[in-house]
């Protein structure tokens, strides 16, 4: 028996998961280091290699353990964690526990309105007040905001200095006094975002990930995990999108044209590479050798979304033409199956946009994968205050 | 399923490499001689018993290179006919003569065939490597022949690094064992291991792309500087990124026998698409240069164009995939 599934096996034998209460048993796990084993000990890991994870998940999954529901608390997972392990004081490290398990919800203060693709140039300002700063702006596009106990914030520190240089990382308590949530309905109808308005919010230095200032290159390493997690999900052939378009296909044998097969085809075929190219990725971190391939998947999945869901409206003509609802809904997650076609449509416009947009991500190939030169740029050693806004 | 390179995969390539660098008029000898003729060939009839996974490292390599030799012909398809029949002498015989350089061998099917060909007792047009082969393998009423006589007559190709030729066959003699079988068999591996040899040359069209751009200066400016083009060839690597898997995964589900013909097909498809738009950026972003006979860019298009309508065209490809994956076109006539 291996070391993972000695360590499962302990684990349900303390505690059985048919018996035992649902946070009980996600706690046990999390102190037992089978929560995310590749983190520290005490930090719910075991310091072991990631791909032990797969076989801790697998066994407990087997033994009818309940999980953490990773996609609900995706942004506490994928980004709040490696940030707050990479750069987080003992203290900090105290709100890993409660977020694995799914306690406390995190989002992300990190767009603006004037600020999005070009994030360092955000204009939320934090000023220092004795042991504490005192933050004032507005963010945009925040998930889960309505839900969430936490965020990770970032703001401007010093605007006498170029704008990379003066911004700070913090742990923004949501329910402190002068945090406004109000939703954002999108043109799906829903309220999946929110905008957060900040007034004299007062945040200690305490909860400080990272130096002052050094705030751009903490962020880089929560969006570089946001990359990750958006371009490397399903691994099961013709899971996700592509198997919702293919079913429509199947039921409507009476609209098929030799024209829309081979457009569905050629789809079809495009979703199995990325697919491929996922498992590759995979083969390749538990290799020990992780490449770059993940901005390859992020921009593939939000083409290959786009051209799958435009292709389904089309192909279903007049019930193409109509929508499922336009309530303003408030959902907890983005569920591609669960809606019609239309909203699929709509919702898959967002996937070149979030998380960094397709551009963005082109760019980045571009200079850091195939070692392009930078465009020339204006706003390299101006302070930030100077930069037209 | 492993879509990684093998450690030794990666020697092989290393070694595959060296040779196609010394730009030696005797290539195919040189390549015999470190196996690569006989590398699907089993030990006991003296090749290399290796998998599909390596033929596909070395298509990948020779593809980087557009090297004029006959590893897709003879090692593959021809090989791969053969080692169906092995239950025949003179195929066995063949095989071993194949497999040490001292002879190569064309099947006579239009390089084009994918699921059906002509019977070989008429003309067969545009045989891939027919000119320089020294013996051809011809599918006549389900049976394979070997050929006594035939007239080969070399044809003017689009893609000059793998000549054809038109051949019509005169006198043959009939190998034991089921032929259309054996060609079949290797249509689907020619077809896998070509979509490694596409994603070598949109390997090479890419990296040569991304040099040129950070080389070349307008407007007081490295070309790869501006946003305009920066995103051409990272859209040209995010593609490859997805070849590349489709083609190893094609390799290993030749070599273990899951999931071959729909890998195969996925793969063929996309990996010519790519391997097409890849030389045609290429020649693109190269200016004026890139449609000058000086640069090699030509060959490596020519070589991606012919590559797309041998062994079935992407269209074919997912047709045949429609069946395959449940997802049947219009009802003709209903």
């Amino acid at each position: 028996m291996g070391e993972a599934q000695e360590r499962v096996a302990a684990l349900l034998a303390e505690h059985d998961p048919t018996t035992t209460d649902r946070l009980e048993f996600l706690r046990a796990r999390f102190d037992a280091g089978l929560a995310w084993v590749h983190f520290p000990v005490g930090l719910g890991g075991l310091s072991a290699p990631r791909a032990m994870q797969q076989e801790v998940d697998e066994a407990l999954t087997a033994a009818g353990a309940p999980d953490n529901n990773p996609r609900r608390i995706g942004i506490g997972l994928g980004m709040a964690a490696p940030t707050i392990l990479a750069y987080g004081t003992g203290e900090q490290h105290r709100l890993l526990r409660p977020l694995w398990t799914g306690e406390e919800v995190w989002c992300q203060l990190f767009s603006e309105p004037g600020a999005g693709s070009d994030l360092a140039a955000l204009a939320t300002r934090a000023r220092r007040d004795g042991d504490d700063w005192v933050v004032t702006g507005q963010k945009v596009w925040t998930s889960s905001a309505h839900n969430a106990r936490w965020a990770i914030l970032v703001a401007r520190t010093d605007p006498d200095v170029p704008k990379h240089a003066g911004l700070t990382y913090f742990v923004c308590d949501m329910t402190a006094p002068g945090v406004e949530v109000r939703p954002l309905r999108q043109i799906t109808g829903e309220a999946e975002f929110n905008e957060v308005f900040l007034t004299d919010v007062r945040i200690p230095d305490s909860a400080r990930l990272g130096e002052i200032g050094d705030g751009w290159r903490v962020a880089q390493t929560t969006l570089m995990n946001e990359r990750v997690a958006i371009g490397s999900r399903s691994s099961a052939r013709e899971a996700g999108m592509v198997g919702v378009v293919a079913e429509t296909w199947r039921a409507h044998p009476d609209r098929r044209t030799a024209a829309a097969h081979d457009q569905l085809l050629g789809l079809w075929v495009e979703a199995e590479a990325l697919r491929l190219a996922g498992v590759r990725l995979r083969q390749q971190l538990a290799a020990g050798a992780p490449g770059p391939e993940g901005s390859a998947m992020k921009l593939g999945f939000a083409r290959l979304s786009q051209a799958l869901s435009g292709f389904e409206v089309e192909f279903l003509a007049e019930d193409g033409l109509r929508y499922d609802d336009w309530t303003l809904r408030r959902p907890e997650l983005v569920d591609f199956t669960g809606r019609g076609p239309g909203y699929r449509y709509l919702r898959a416009k967002g996937n070149s946009i979030e998380g960094g947009t397709s551009e963005v991500l082109r760019n980045i190939i571009a200079e850091r994968v195939l070692g392009l030169p930078a465009e020339p740029r204006v706003d390299k050693d101006v302070p930030w205050k100077d930069l037209p806004r | 399923m492993n879509l990684l390179y093998t450690d030794v995969e990666t020697d092989l390539r290393a070694s595959v490499a060296d040779l196609l660098g010394t730009h030696s008029t005797d290539l195919w000898p040189r390549l015999a001689a470190v196996g690569v003729s006989g590398l699907a060939v089993p030990e006991e009839l003296g090749g290399q018993g290796a998998s599909y996974r390596e033929l596909a490292v070395v298509a990948e390599e020779l593809g980087r290179s557009v090297a004029p030799v006959p590893f897709l012909t003879s090692a593959v398809l021809a090989t791969t006919a053969l080692l169906e029949l092995s239950e025949d002498a003179s195929a066995r015989s063949l095989l071993s003569r194949l497999s040490s350089g001292a002879a190569t061998a064309a099947l006579v099917v239009p390089l084009s065939s994918w699921e059906s060909w002509p019977d070989g007792r008429g003309l067969v047009r545009s045989v891939a490597d027919a000119g320089s082969a020294d013996v051809l393998l011809v599918p006549i009423e389900g049976r394979l022949h070997l050929v006594d006589a035939a007239d080969v007559t070399p044809v003017v190709a689009l893609d000059e690094t793998r000549p054809l030729a038109d051949v019509a066959i005169t006198a043959t003699t009939p190998l034991a064992g089921p032929g259309d079988d054996a060609v079949r068999a290797a249509l689907v591996a020619g077809a896998g291991i070509l979509a490694s040899e596409q994603v070598g040359i949109a390997t090479w069209c890419l990296e040569t792309t991304v040099a040129y751009l950070k080389e070349r200066h307008q407007f007081g400016r490295p070309l790869g500087s501006f946003q305009a083009l920066k995103h051409r060839v990272a859209d040209l690597w995010q593609s490859l990124v997805l070849a590349r898997a489709a083609a190893r995964h094609a390799a290993d589900a030749l070599t273990t026998g899951v999931d071959v013909p729909i890998a195969v097909s996925v793969a063929q498809s996309l990996c010519s698409t790519v391997a097409v738009r890849a030389a045609e950026e290429c020649l693109q972003l190269h200016g004026g240069i890139g449609m000058t006979w000086e640069h090699p860019v030509h060959r490596y298009l020519k070589r991606a164009k012919a590559n797309e309508i041998a062994l079935g065209t992407p269209t074919r490809h997912r047709a045949t995939l429609a069946p395959l994956v449940d997802l049947a076109g219009p009802t003709v006539g209903a």
